[in-house]
């Protein structure tokens, strides 16, 4: 009789034990800390923290701020990161739970409009009161203050000037199309005894085709939005590509002066960065976030504008902008939204946080918050004392941005190819009649 | 000799039949089996449970969802009609897809298991260090569809270096035929080794019996051999015909619908719509329209495949 009852228990606790494994694989994948059933109800009356992060290169460095902050204040912080790419599909699902994020990403206007909703007004929350500027922020149609930017960034040409005085020329020189095209052509001729190009590969796989088709594509955005003399607030139905010459002038500077030969750029597998690191590029286009790893070995790296022919151009800086925005849920207790916004507050303030924040981020324009240690922006910062204008990222108004930049990856592939006028043809139909296209896809 | 085909009812009979007999004669007492139906429940219980939640009530609330309006969270979501289908069968992508799938799958179950076959058919005539041939064949399997996808399309990509500049994600002919050698590449090995089950469940005497009323090997092979492996056939064009229509991962991973959504298959079509809030409504209904096909063709090439099958 004993022993039937031992099996029995054994039995029922191989049952449990089977269910539990059977179901541990349909959840929680994405999530990268692993408290989950610590945070919430245990501090229900102090309010917890729940942080959906969509950048994967800084969840190291929140998981460790959030374990500070747990022992300096000792309410709970639970960062979760959504796999790359997939920040919105994350959202939709983790604002469905009966825990959802407290504290999330509203980068653009397009998720003004889709997450406006689950966003609190922040308006003279003790978080806004400590920006410095408001030029980050994204209000809706009605003038709710729906997220506010907690860092900014900027992309153009980084160049290595060490590179370009071995060559035999000067930064200076550098101060338009015409100047950086000069220096360019002549790099890319005397290659072979310099023993570097001028432009590192430009790849157009999926890690890389973004530093053209979203950030170089932002030149002809911000021209045709200055030429109009207005800023976009919203996604305009259609556009000119009235700057689209422009665009080309830089693109093809880029391909065809560069360590790799245009028609191998669609297949990919060149390391830019490496390239650029190891002295093998004088140019390479991107952004404030290289900075770590290009100021090692190219302490005097430097980051020059978009230069691509436009009149005037001598007076353009870097364009600035940013999708980190912080959204705090309108739909959990009190609690949590006021444990939520101290939390931003100590990390824009706190002097050890508001460091670690900046060295991974960049600039986070809060009165309080430490200074950037971080070359690019401050080369932004000095055009704009200059008397530079900046250019804005109108490129986050890409309509249905993922399907627009297929498309034009495709159409810059054949070109690539083959630089035809019938291939550019198609780049400019992808580019222009592609926003219509596209527009019209995600109306109602 | 060979019986080509019995009723189905027959078919059914028939097993139920045998297997009584086998537990009678094994001694399997009437007690084993009440404590089988005691625990079966512990058996069937974990995976049916998991089945409800993975995969019955987030199908139902994909029904539902294609009925929606446009939503931010599943739970926020309200009833609209029928407008998400009236704009997938308007979306021409979606048809595109569509016909790049049904050739794809067409091309693809021919290929596949003829070379499956053939593989099978030469690993089972005694050849020294079949069992090897047979290891190695099947390995392609083990690997993951992503990472064949990035291995293929450099392997491709160095190839196509050799006679033309334009690479694998440049031109739609490229991108089919690279998604079909890979397929084959991956999915003839697992074919052959159900093959080669078939093949040698072929019994003896009927090889014997052929050989000696004096058949040609071409007259064994067809009148002997394919009768008698039906139900691999079966089973093998049904697995890679919903295999090829449902490819998702080698999709993605080796063209990712280059050049310009040209080799985008229907699943990739699919989840492509669910990146953006206006779309996924589309995409849902897109995604019931593609269950009922898959469903649909795999149940009627099951159907029409089993009533070739022959009683042993």
């Amino acid at each position: 009789m004993k022993k039937t009852h031992l099996k029995r228990v054994a039995a029922i606790a191989i049952a449990a034990m089977m269910a539990g494994t059977a179901l541990a694989g349909c959840g929680g994948s994405n999530s990268s800390s692993g408290s989950k059933s610590e945070s919430g109800s245990a501090d229900g009356a102090k309010g917890s923290v729940y942080w959906l992060n969509f950048k994967p290169e800084i969840d190291e460095t929140l998981q460790s701020l959030a374990k500070k902050y747990k022992e300096a204040k000792g309410v709970e912080v639970k960062v979760v990161t959504a796999a790359s790419g997939t920040y919105i599909t994350t959202l939709t699902a983790e604002m469905d739970k009966s825990n959802p994020p407290t504290l999330f990403v509203i980068g653009n206007q397009q998720g003004v409009k889709d997450w406006g909703d689950f966003a609190l007004d922040l308006t003279d929350t003790a978080i806004a009161k400590e920006l410095n500027t408001d030029a980050y922020n994204l209000k809706d149609a009605d003038g709710k203050l729906v997220s506010i930017g907690y860092c900014y960034e900027c992309y153009g040409i980084i160049a290595n000037p060490t590179l370009v005085e071995k060559a035999g020329h000067k930064m200076e020189e550098i101060k338009n199309f015409a100047g950086l095209k000069t220096v360019a052509e002549d790099i890319h001729k005397k290659a072979g005894e310099l023993g570097f190009d001028a432009f590192s590969s430009s790849d157009m796989d999926d890690s890389s085709s973004w530093r053209f088709t979203g950030h170089m594509a932002n030149l002809e955005y911000f021209y045709e939005e200055k030429a109009a003399g207005k800023t976009w607030t919203e996604c305009p139905a259609t556009i000119t590509g009235e700057f689209l010459p422009n665009y080309k002038n830089l693109y093809d500077l880029c391909i065809n002066n560069s360590l790799t030969a245009p028609a191998d750029l669609s297949a990919g597998g060149h390391n830019a960065e490496e390239e650029f690191i190891n002295g093998k590029a004088a140019f390479f286009v991107n952004g404030s976030w290289e900075f770590a790893a290009v100021s090692e070995k190219v302490p005097n790296a430097v980051m020059i504008p978009y230069y691509c022919g436009v009149e005037g151009e001598e007076k353009a800086g870097l364009n600035c902008g940013t999708e980190n925005c912080w959204a705090v849920n309108s739909k959990v207790s009190k609690e949590d939204q006021q444990a939520t916004i101290d939390f931003m507050v100590w990390l824009v303030s706190d002097t050890d946080a508001s460091k670690t924040m900046v060295e991974q981020l960049g600039v986070m324009p809060y009165k309080n918050a430490a200074q950037s240690t971080n070359g690019f922006l401050n080369n932004a910062e000095a055009y704009t004392k200059d008397g530079c204008y900046v250019m804005d990222w109108a490129t986050n108004f890409q309509p249905n941005v993922d399907e627009y930049r297929k498309d034009l990856v495709s159409a810059l592939n054949a070109y690539n190819a083959d630089q035809s006028d019938a291939n550019w043809a198609k780049v400019k139909e992808a580019f222009v009649d592609g926003w219509a296209k596209q527009y019209k896809a995600i109306q109602e | 000799m060979i019986q080509a085909s019995t009723t189905a009812t027959d078919a059914a009979k028939k097993p139920a039949a045998k297997k009584r007999k086998a537990s009678f004669k094994t001694g399997h007492s009437s007690m084993t089996k009440r404590s089988m139906r005691k625990w079966a429940w512990l058996f069937i219980g974990p995976v049916f449970v998991s089945f409800i939640i993975g995969f019955l009530w987030p199908f139902g609330q994909g029904i539902y969802l294609s009925f929606c309006g446009k939503f931010s969270v599943i739970s926020d979501a309200h009833l609209k009609g029928i407008e998400n289908y009236v704009k997938a069968f308007s979306d021409e992508t979606f048809f595109h897809a569509f016909w790049f799938t049904a050739l794809f799958a067409v091309v693809s179950v021919v290929l596949i298991n003829l070379l499956a076959f053939s593989i099978a058919y030469a690993l089972t005539q005694g050849v020294k260090g079949s069992n090897l041939f047979r290891t190695i064949f099947f390995m392609p399997n083990l690997i993951g569809g992503i990472v064949l996808g990035y291995l293929w399309s450099m392997i491709f990509d160095g190839l196509l270096d050799l006679w033309t500049t334009q690479n694998l994600v440049d031109n739609a002919t490229y991108g089919f035929w690279g998604l079909i050698i890979l397929l084959l590449w991956q999915q003839a090995g697992y074919m052959m080794i159900i093959y080669i089950a078939g093949l040698q469940a072929v019994p003896d005497d009927m090889l014997e019996a052929a050989k000696i009323d004096g058949a040609t090997k071409t007259q064994t092979l067809f009148k002997v051999i394919i009768p008698n492996i039906m139900p691999s056939i079966t089973i093998c064009t049904f697995l890679t015909l919903t295999n090829s229509f449902k490819l998702y991962d080698q999709n993605l991973s080796l063209t990712g619908g280059k050049p310009a959504r040209l080799t985008e298959m229907l699943a990739l079509n699919i989840s492509n719509g669910y990146s953006n809030m206006a779309t996924r409504g589309m995409a849902q209904a897109k995604a019931v329209v593609f269950f009922i096909l898959v469903a649909t063709l795999g149940i009627l090439q099951l159907v029409s495949t089993r009533k070739k099958e022959v009683q042993q």
